[in-house]
C-alpha cells in the first residue's frame, strides 16, 4: 500500500506558511488549523522546509523575542520529502527511525501533501484490522454455512 | 423539526454502490441502538456485492462467502435495495437530496490506470479487469471476446488481479468447471490454446504486492509448471539491506516460494507460467494487423527514495517477449460521478475523512458521504473497507449530533420509490436479489458448481417472470 491512499482522504488543503513570516503568524495557523506542523514554501510553492511546533517551542525556551523571529530563522531546512509512491511501511520504519512526525509529499517538485505519523499509525491499524476482519468472516462462513450449500 | 433519527423521524439514508463497503457502512449505521435508521442502496448492476461477485476470482469461494455476512445485513427491516438503478441515469444527486438526509457514495474503483506506453491500444491489448468482469459474467462485460487462440500471454502487474488473471488462463478446464466461472467464459477458456503465461513485476520479488497464499498458489496448478528466472529472484542489495534491518518473515517467506519455483524441474504439464521481475513493458509492438505481436521489455534497477521505499528505474537494457494477448493490470482507478466532486490528483471523489468536499469552497457538502475505494484509492483487502467505513460512519453521527443534515422535500420511503418506479420499473430489490440467488445455486447444483451466474439483466427479469 503505498501513501497515496492516506493521501486521497486528507482533502487538497495543505496548510503552508512563507519564509519571511514571523512566528507569531504561523502559531495562529497552526492554531487556526489545529496541527501541528506547517510546511514552509517558496514563491513558487516549492517547499524549502518544515516549522514545527517543537521549533518554537525549543527556540521560546531560550528566547522571549521568538514571536518577532522569522520562520526560516527556525524551521528545519533539511526535510525528508515524501512521494505519492512511496510504500506505506517504509514511510513508516523512515518516520519512527528518524523520528519525523510529519512528513511534506511532493509529485514532481509540486507539494500534493502532507502526512503525520498519526496518519501512519492510523492506516497500518486499518490494514491490519481490514486483514483480520477478511480472515475471520472467512472463518466463520466457511464453518457456519449450512451443508446443503 | 425534530432531529431525524426517531421512530417518527427516521433518518433516511442512501448508499450508492452495493459492493463491500455499501454493506460495511449499512451495518455501521443499523448498529447504534438509538438511532433510527432506514438504509436504501442502489446499484447500477441489477445484484449486489460489487467486486465480490465481479472481481474475485471464481476459483476463490471462500472469499466469496463473506456475502453471507452482507445477507444478514441486508434481512434488516429497515434497509431496502434497488438493483439496475444507476446515478446520473435514473437518478441524479438532486434527486437523492430531494428524498434523504445523508447521501454516502460507494461506488469503488471502475476502471483500471494505463501503462502509458506506445502500442496500448493495439487490440489483444486488454485492461485485466475488463477480463475479469468478463470471466466473472458482469452484465457491461459479457459480450467482450479475448483471442485465446494466441499461445502467449502476458499479465502485467504483479497484484492479487494479476494473479487471478494468470492462475485463470492456467487452469485446466477440469479445475475451471468446478467454480462459478461465466458459462460462457468456461467454453471459451477451455478452447484456449495459451501455452505460456508471463507475469511481469516492475520491481523485485520482495516488492511484489501478491500475498504469499497467491503466490503459492500459482505453484500448485493442475495444468501448468511454474518458473522464475534465477537471477530475478535472488535480493538484490538495497533489498538485502532493508530485510536485514527490518527483518519480515511475510516477505522472507515469498522470496523463498518464488526462489524455489525459478529451480523447479518442469513436470511436462501442457502450459507454463512464467514469473518475471524487475521488468516493465515500454511498447506494444504491432503485428502489422493492427494487434499485438510481442513486447519490447526494460530491465530494471532499484533504487531508495528519500523514505527508503524501493522503486524501479529503468536501464538501457532492453529485452523482446513474444506475446500476442496482453493484459495490464497496474492498478485501479475511482470514475468521477455525474453532480459529485472530484479529486483528478488521486482518482477518488473530493473529500476529507469521508465528507464530500465543494469543489470551489473545499469545505464540506451538506449530507454527503464517501467510503471505500472510491473515498481512499484501491487499497487493502474486503476488510480494509470496514474501519474505512466506520470512520465515515462516525462522521455522519458527528453531523447528525449537530444537526447538520439535508432537508428533504420528501422524505417519507414511499416517495422515492414511486420515483425509481417511474424512471426505471424493472429495478430489482433484495427479495429479487434472493430468489436470483436461490435460481443460481440449484442450477450449479446440477453440475456440480458452486452456482451458475445469470449474465444477462433480460435473462435475469425472465427468470423472475418479468419478461
Amino acid at each position: 500500500m503505498n501513501i497515496a491512499s492516506l493521501l486521497a482522504k486528507k482533502g487538497p488543503k495543505v496548510v503552508t506558511v512563507q519564509p519571511e513570516h514571523t512566528i507569531r503568524q504561523a502559531l495562529g495557523v497552526l492554531a487556526d488549523h489545529n496541527i501541528g506542523a506547517l510546511v514552509v514554501v517558496d514563491r513558487d510553492g516549492g517547499p524549502i522546509g518544515i516549522l514545527s511546533e517543537r521549533d518554537i517551542v525549543r527556540s521560546a525556551a531560550r528566547d522571549e523575542g521568538v514571536f518577532t523571529k522569522t520562520v526560516s530563522a527556525l524551521m528545519t531546512k533539511d526535510v525528508i520529502l515524501g512521494v505519492p509512491q512511496d510504500d506505506l511501511e517504509s514511510v513508516g520504519r523512515t518516520m519512527t527511525d528518524r523520528r519525523i512526525r510529519h512528513l511534506p509529499v511532493v509529485d514532481q517538485r509540486r507539494l500534493v501533501g502532507i502526512i503525520s505519523i498519526g496518519d501512519v499509525v492510523k492506516a497500518q491499524r486499518d490494514l491490519y484490522r481490514g486483514e483480520v476482519e477478511t480472515l475471520q468472516m472467512e472463518l466463520t462462513e466457511e464453518h457456519g454455512r449450512p451443508a446443503s450449500r | 423539526m425534530t432531529r431525524p433519527g426517531t421512530e417518527a423521524q427516521p433518518l433516511r439514508v442512501a448508499i450508492v454502490g452495493a459492493g463491500p463497503t455499501g454493506f460495511y457502512a449499512t451495518d455501521q449505521l443499523f448498529r447504534h441502538p438509538d438511532l433510527v435508521v432506514d438504509v436504501d442502496m442502489y446499484d447500477r448492476v441489477p445484484t449486489p456485492f460489487g467486486l465480490v461477485r465481479a472481481g474475485v476470482a471464481p476459483d476463490h469461494q471462500k472469499i466469496k462467502a463473506v456475502t453471507a455476512a452482507f445477507d444478514k445485513v441486508a434481512a434488516h427491516p429497515r434497509f431496502r435495495f434497488f438493483g439496475a438503478v444507476e446515478l446520473g441515469r435514473h437518478l441524479s444527486v438532486d434527486d437523492l437530496r430531494a428524498h434523504y438526509h445523508m447521501i454516502v457514495y460507494t461506488t469503488g474503483a471502475q476502471t483500471d490506470r494505463r501503462m502509458g506506453i506506445p502500442g496500448e491500444d493495439l487490440q489483444r491489448s486488454h485492461a485485466a479487469t475488463e477480463f475479469v468482469a468478463w470471466y466473472n459474467g458482469h452484465p457491461d462485460y459479457r459480450d467482450l471476446s479475448f483471442d485465446l487462440s494466441q499461445e502467449r500471454a502476458a499479465v502485467v502487474g504483479v497484484g492479487n488481479v494479476a494473479a487471478d488473471v494468470a492462475r485463470i488462463l492456467s487452469r485446466t478446464p477440469e479445475e475451471l468447471a468446478a467454480t462459478d466461472i461465466a458459462d460462457y467464459a468456461l467454453e471459451a477458456l477451455s478452447a484456449s490454446r495459451i501455452r505460456e503465461v508471463y507475469v511481469l513485476g516492475r520491481r523485485g520479488p520482495a516488492q511484489a504486492a501478491f500475498t504469499n497464499p497467491e503466490v503459492r498458489e500459482l505453484g500448485e496448478l493442475a495444468g501448468a509448471d511454474v518458473t522464475a528466472k534465477p537471477d530475478e529472484v535472488e535480493l538484490d542489495e538495497l533489498t538485502r539491506q532493508a530485510l536485514e534491518r527490518a527483518p519480515d518473515r511475510a516477505t522472507q517467506k515469498k522470496v523463498d516460494i518464488l526462489k524455489e519455483f525459478a529451480h523447479r524441474a518442469p513436470t511436462g504439464k501442457p502450459k507454463r507460467l512464467i514469473m518475471r521481475f524487475l521488468v516493465s513493458p515500454v511498447e506494444l509492438h504491432d503485428d502489422e494487423r493492427g494487434a499485438v505481436g510481442g513486447m519490447r521489455l526494460v530491465k530494471n534497477r532499484l533504487y531508495a527514495t528519500a523514505t527508503g521505499t524501493l522503486q524501479p528505474k529503468a536501464t538501457n537494457e532492453f529485452e523482446e517477449l513474444r506475446v500476442g494477448l496482453v493484459f495490464r493490470s497496474v492498478g485501479y482507478r475511482g470514475v468521477p460521478l455525474p453532480g459529485v466532486p472530484f479529486n483528478d490528483d488521486w482518482g477518488v471523489i473530493l473529500n476529507e475523512k469521508g465528507r464530500v468536499l465543494d469543489t470551489q469552497s473545499k469545505q464540506p457538502l451538506v449530507g454527503q458521504y464517501t467510503a471505500g475505494w472510491i473515498k481512499r484509492g484501491p487499497t487493502g483487502v474486503i476488510g480494509t473497507n470496514k474501519p474505512d467505513a466506520v470512520e465515515t460512519v462516525t462522521g455522519m453521527l458527528e453531523d447528525l449530533a449537530r444537526d447538520i443534515h439535508l432537508r428533504p422535500a420528501d422524505a417519507s420511503p414511499e416517495a422515492i420509490e414511486r420515483l425509481v418506479r417511474e424512471r426505471q420499473p424493472q429495478y430489482l430489490s433484495y427479495q429479487d436479489w434472493l430468489k436470483l440467488d436461490e435460481l443460481e445455486t440449484r442450477r450449479g447444483k446440477e453440475t456440480g458448481r458452486p452456482r451458475v451466474k445469470f449474465t444477462r439483466v433480460k435473462d435475469m427479469l425472465a427468470a423472475l417472470g418479468r419478461a
